[in-house]
């Protein structure tokens, strides 16, 4: 694959460069949505000692697409009195940043759409139009719930931006670098040598992961941190009026973001493409970090009760900001006292 | 300071706590049981509906229609009738109707019974859209099994897997049922009944229930 595309490219590099992009990350990033939710089901179920879905093909396997059929057949419904451009637009814009991003997300060696030395800061940039996304969905929707669920996504995501974006400007000072393949090409060698472990530039290493991840289950929105949906109490949250395909789209970009999210915090800390024993490195070790993420996501999902709304910002300023400031000011000084 | 970092320690410890014992539920096998393709075998004890139990040795209803059952029902819901055979000391049950649209599983029947003739059945799958099939011909029942798993050996009983608790008729493969019932338990004095020469023919034909 890699070789193959590289030596297309290097013939009639842009234009086929494109189509290899488009066609390969809208397939990657559709079947791991529609297969996300399988492993989704599958974990809750065994997580709660049941067997799952299991009619719909082998093991349940062709559910996913059993769904896709019935939301696609769906009639798509806009209610009355909505903002119906904005109610459109809405799902796409969340799913649009998502295949953007992961233009930059190098998946082996010179299996990236991009290599471009801004990636890190491009994510983000897009990763922030996904919660304008949801609060203009929850807004246009014209529905009580759903204007609760967009209120509480952009507090949420407010909130947990800084540690993030505090944790990422820590993770730059360490790498020198914004470019996402030139940061996996640091973490070379065996595993001690992935960013989580280098205790020797900071100690805190480790703690700097943990913020990463928990501040990207809070901007995906997902458990505990689910606050934007808390089925209890806002039906589906921002989601409530949508029907079919557009709660489709949005369900699909739900999970990309949190591929999304596992592949950024692998590509950043778990040493990407990197193998950990310093040998056969490759796509394969990235989807290996990829998906172990991803079943932890899982994990904790069906591990931890909902939290409180104070709870989760207690949690992001009474704790995680704090933190993530102390470790960027602690990485500042080691690097200014040992470089 | 001091105190908000142990608090937050121990929290996170209690964070991996959780997650090792969901992660132990993961890998430990699954518990449910998918009902129509596998079903749980009842308990012992388990109080369904009633059934007329056999006599080993002859493979018949050991029921000799005393009709206490039918006396002690609070609802109604047991008619039994008996004949004396031909050659026989005591009666034996010909005709057992059970209302089980009525019957609220109270066991006044089952306590009252002297000679354990009848116990609860460990049937449970019962659903079903058409009133007839809870009116049981209890006695019917009974000898079509007998029957089946008697006289036509051959043939797979399939026709009939509602009542699978029984123990297996031992004797007499094929007995007619107008042969003797040979019990020499001390008799009981039973209400005359005008003696029913034939065979009560029921109203459903069909043992009732068989999960579909």
């Amino acid at each position: 694959m890699t070789s193959i595309s590289n030596g297309i490219s290097a013939l009639w590099p842009e234009p086929l460069r494109l189509v290899l992009f488009v066609v390969g990350i809208m397939s990657f990033v559709g079947l791991n949505a529609a297969y996300l939710v399988w492993v989704e089901r599958k974990g809750a179920a065994r997580f709660q000692r049941r067997p799952g879905p299991t009619e719909v093909g082998w093991a349940g396997l062709l559910q996913p697409i059993a769904d896709a059929a019935k939301l696609m057949s769906k009639q798509l419904i806009v209610p009355a009195g909505v903002d119906r451009t904005l109610f459109r637009v809405a799902p796409l814009l969340m799913m649009s940043p998502v295949l953007m991003s992961l233009a930059v997300i190098p998946f082996g060696e010179h299996l990236a759409a991009r290599n471009i030395n801004v990636g890190l800061l491009m994510i983000f940039a897009f990763g922030s139009i996904n919660v304008m996304a949801i609060m203009l969905g929850g807004w246009s929707s014209r529905n009580k719930y759903a204007i609760i669920s967009a209120a509480r996504v952009v507090s949420q995501n407010v909130a947990y931006e800084i540690p993030m974006l505090l944790v990422v400007i820590t993770m730059i000072m360490v790498t020198g670098t914004m470019n996402l393949n030139e940061i996996v090409v640091q973490q070379a060698g065996a595993f001690w040598h992935w960013n989580i472990f280098r205790v020797w530039i900071n100690p805190l290493m480790p703690v700097t992961f943990l913020i990463f991840y928990t501040c990207m289950l809070a901007e995906t929105n997902r458990a505990p941190f689910d606050m934007a949906e808390a089925e209890s109490e806002l039906v589906a949250g921002a989601y409530t009026e949508y029907s079919g395909m557009g709660f489709g789209v949005f369900f699909m970009a739900e999970y990309s973001n949190i591929l999304l999210g596992c592949a950024l915090a692998t590509v950043l800390f778990l040493g990407g493409w990197q193998s950990p024993f310093g040998i056969l490195s490759g796509a394969f070790w990235f989807l290996v970090k990829m998906y172990f993420l991803i079943f932890s996501v899982v994990w904790i999902r069906w591990t931890f009760p909902r939290t409180q709304f104070y709870g989760l910002l207690n949690l992001s300023w009474k704790i995680l900001i704090p933190v993530s400031l102390f470790t960027l000011i602690l990485t500042s000084a080691m690097l200014k006292l040992f470089r | 300071m001091k105190n908000s970092l142990k608090e937050i320690a121990t929290g996170f410890n209690s964070l991996l706590t959780g997650m090792r014992i969901t992660l132990g539920q993961f890998f430990k096998p699954s518990v449910t049981v998918q009902y129509p393709h596998e079903s749980l075998k009842m308990p012992e004890r388990f109080r369904g509906h009633i059934e007329l139990v056999r006599d080993p040795e002859t493979g018949k209803a050991l029921c000799f229609a005393c009709k206490l059952c039918e006396r002690a029902c609070p609802s109604d819901c047991i008619t039994v009738d008996g004949a004396k055979l031909d050659g026989a000391k005591k009666k034996s049950v010909t005709h057992y109707m059970l209302d089980f649209t009525k019957c609220s599983l109270c066991g006044s029947c089952v306590e009252a019974c002297r000679d354990g003739a009848i116990r609860y059945s460990h049937e449970y799958n019962l659903a079903s859209t058409n009133k007839e099939d809870y009116i049981m011909d209890l006695f019917k029942r009974l000898e079509t099994e007998r029957i089946e798993a008697g006289g036509v050996a051959q043939a797979a009983p399939s026709a009939n897997p509602v009542v699978g608790q029984g123990t297996p008729p031992a004797g007499s493969p094929g007995v007619p049922p107008g042969a003797a019932p040979a019990a020499d338990a001390p008799g009981k004095t039973c209400a005359a009944e005008p003696p029913k020469a034939e065979q009560p023919s029921a109203p459903n034909s069909q043992p009732s229930a068989a999960p579909k």
